[in-house]
């Protein structure tokens, strides 16, 4: 099996410290990027579809320069290889153009599968996998708990959460697969594969080696920053630190008070 | 004459519409008085007529088209198709839908289909002379964020319960829509449907919330956290460490990789309260926390932050709260 993980990189949300610099930019002072937590999940699964079935691991990002050095922890974990699709002209952009981008690099690529976390810690849209698939004609299955490949058959059966509990779906492959942390939990980086991702290869792509159709960028961006802000400040903590019977009064009493009970 | 702001709906597995439909539905209507443009609501399902008629206490005119291929296969794909056939025929502007999984989906697929931009996970909007000034944040809520359309269209989806659903007080009128079927993309059939939740109450649609987290220490010690949730008429959630270590299932899971809440009371017990949870809870009326450590991160947004072992402290709470029921 051949199989693809779309891997983005942010801001390591277990950081926080987020504050609002000078230019009204976001800071996160300290904060170092990591591969976007959803997508490790796919990740996992990539590899445990691999080690059941045989195959390769690519991780796709569309990232700034620096995102080789988060992808590395990706190669770490087991992937096989990574494409990194980078380019000036691509700072800025919306969704709408990451969707197009990821669409045209995939092109370059060949697989049975396509994983992806069902949405990113950063925008949190949860849109893009879905574009992804309809740019390219491919079947698309989201918020996977379970994947369940024929590869002789050449296809794939998904256990899809629903709000009531989940729906079984099948599809032929090449499909695209949205998943959820339902999967499992990730592995941590071995020595061995933290040594073996060193050498690993990370294939650096820009907009001129895609054949895009329509126009992607910064320059095109969909839609733009009016004004941010800090959220407001949920008012003052009352902390009480007392035995337990007297802790129970004084909680029942902040309810009563506010009208809850 | 300016395009139209049209609400596409989310269709239960019963038939009806969704809750967030009907908030998606209010946003659209005070868009549309705001600029005023037509608003219409788009239903598409096997048997659209009832959550038609129920959209239709919203806005004034709803397409309802019927799609068998619906009942059994996923919704997201075939919808987006037949709505970006009736875009094409009837030129609207803006497009809003739920900030749900499915509605997500359906988004990223008319992105796609139409070309148009997508302002996610909206947590209210204004007209704003040109366009839509949609409200939002990014980075899990760590800033809040105003953004526009750089064109004159555009597709917002809509957070749960950002928005309160009020009807118009008229009864808009439904009209049966055909479209013509292309359908380009795969269709993929749902060889089963699996009820798992076993009549628990939904966290989303509950009032109140009792959730618990690493310090709750193991499955048997969720039995305070759901008898405290009865006392109190609520459902129980869970942090993703609680989730992870199998105590309590995904559906019950609160924040960044689950979903996100904004009830009236939210309890929680032996919670730290990292910035992965606040995600999910941070738009709580009221928070309430029981935990021992008194630099958790719940101590400085907590309204009351109580310092103690849930294990006493919340028995104790039950029993007070029995004893006040009387």
């Amino acid at each position: 099996m051949r199989i693809v993980v779309l891997s983005k990189p942010v801001p390591d949300p277990a950081i926080g410290g987020e504050h609002l610099g000078p230019d009204d930019r976001l800071v996160r002072s300290g904060a170092s990027a990591v591969i976007n937590g959803n997508d490790e999940y796919a990740l996992e699964a990539a590899l445990k579809l691999c080690e059941a079935h045989g195959g390769e691991v690519t991780l796709l990002a569309m990232a700034p320069e620096s995102a080789p050095e988060t992808l590395r922890k990706g190669l770490a974990m087991g992937a096989h290889r990574a494409v990194h699709v980078t380019d000036p002209a691509l700072a800025g952009s919306c969704a709408l153009s990451t969707t197009r981008v990821l669409a045209a690099a995939l092109r370059t690529q060949s697989y049975d599968l396509v994983l992806a976390g069902v949405d990113t810690s950063d925008g949190a849209g949860g849109i893009v996998a879905a574009g992804v698939a309809t740019l390219l004609g491919l079947p698309y299955l989201s918020y996977a708990a379970r994947i369940e490949p024929d590869p002789a058959a050449g296809r794939v059966r998904v256990r899809r959460l629903s709000p009531v509990g989940y729906d079984e779906l099948e599809a032929p492959m090449p499909a695209l697969i949205g998943c959820t942390q339902v999967l499992g939990e990730p592995r941590y980086p071995s020595l061995k594969g933290i040594m073996a991702a060193r050498s690993k290869e990370i294939t650096a792509l820009t907009l001129a080696d895609l054949e895009l159709e329509e126009p992607v960028g910064g320059g095109v961006a969909t839609s733009r920053l009016l004004s941010s802000h800090l959220p407001p400040s949920r008012g003052d903590t009352q902390v009480i630190r007392e035995p337990a019977a007297d802790a129970a009064r004084a909680i029942a009493d902040f309810l009563a008070d506010r009208r809850i009970v | 004459m300016p395009g139209a702001i049209w609400i596409v709906a989310e269709v239960g597995a019963d038939g009806s519409l969704v809750r967030l439909s009907t908030e998606a539905a209010t946003l659209a209507r005070t868009l549309g008085a705001e600029s005023g443009r037509d608003v219409v609501g788009v239903v598409v399902a096997p048997e659209p007529s009832a959550a038609a008629t129920a959209l239709a206490a919203y806005v004034p005119r709803v397409l309802a088209v019927t799609e068998p291929v619906i009942a059994d296969h996923v919704a997201a794909t075939v919808v987006a198709e037949r709505v970006a056939a009736l875009v094409e025929r009837e030129q609207p502007s803006y497009l809003v839908l739920g900030a749900s999984p499915d509605g997500r989906d359906t988004a990223g697929v008319l992105s796609a289909l139409l070309g148009w931009g997508v302002l996610a996970n909206a947590t209210g909007a204004t007209w704003d002379e040109e366009g839509p000034r949609i409200e939002g944040s990014v980075f899990g809520g760590a800033l809040l964020t105003s953004s526009a359309f750089t064109g004159d269209r555009g597709i917002v989806t809509l957070r749960l319960s950002a928005v309160t659903a009020e009807p118009s007080g008229d009864a808009g009128l439904v009209e049966p829509a055909t479209v013509d079927v292309r359908s380009t993309l795969p269709e993929i059939p749902v060889l089963d449907r699996v009820e798992e939740t076993g009549g628990k109450a939904s966290i989303e649609e509950a009032r109140i919330v009792v959730a618990g987290g690493r310090g709750v220490g193991g499955p048997e010690g969720f039995a305070i956290v759901e008898q405290l949730a009865d006392a109190l008429g609520g459902a129980v959630g869970a942090t993703r460490a609680a989730v992870d270590s199998g105590w309590i299932s995904y559906a019950q899971q609160i924040g960044q990789t689950g979903k996100t809440v904004k009830p009236q009371l939210y309890l929680a017990l032996g919670i730290s309260g990292a910035i992965q949870h606040k995600v999910g809870m941070q738009t709580s009326e009221t928070i309430v926390a029981v935990n021992r450590d008194p630099d958790a991160p719940l101590a400085e947004y907590a309204d009351l932050y109580v310092i103690g072992d849930l294990f006493e402290v919340g028995p104790a709470l039950l029993a007070e709260l029995r004893a006040r029921a009387g």
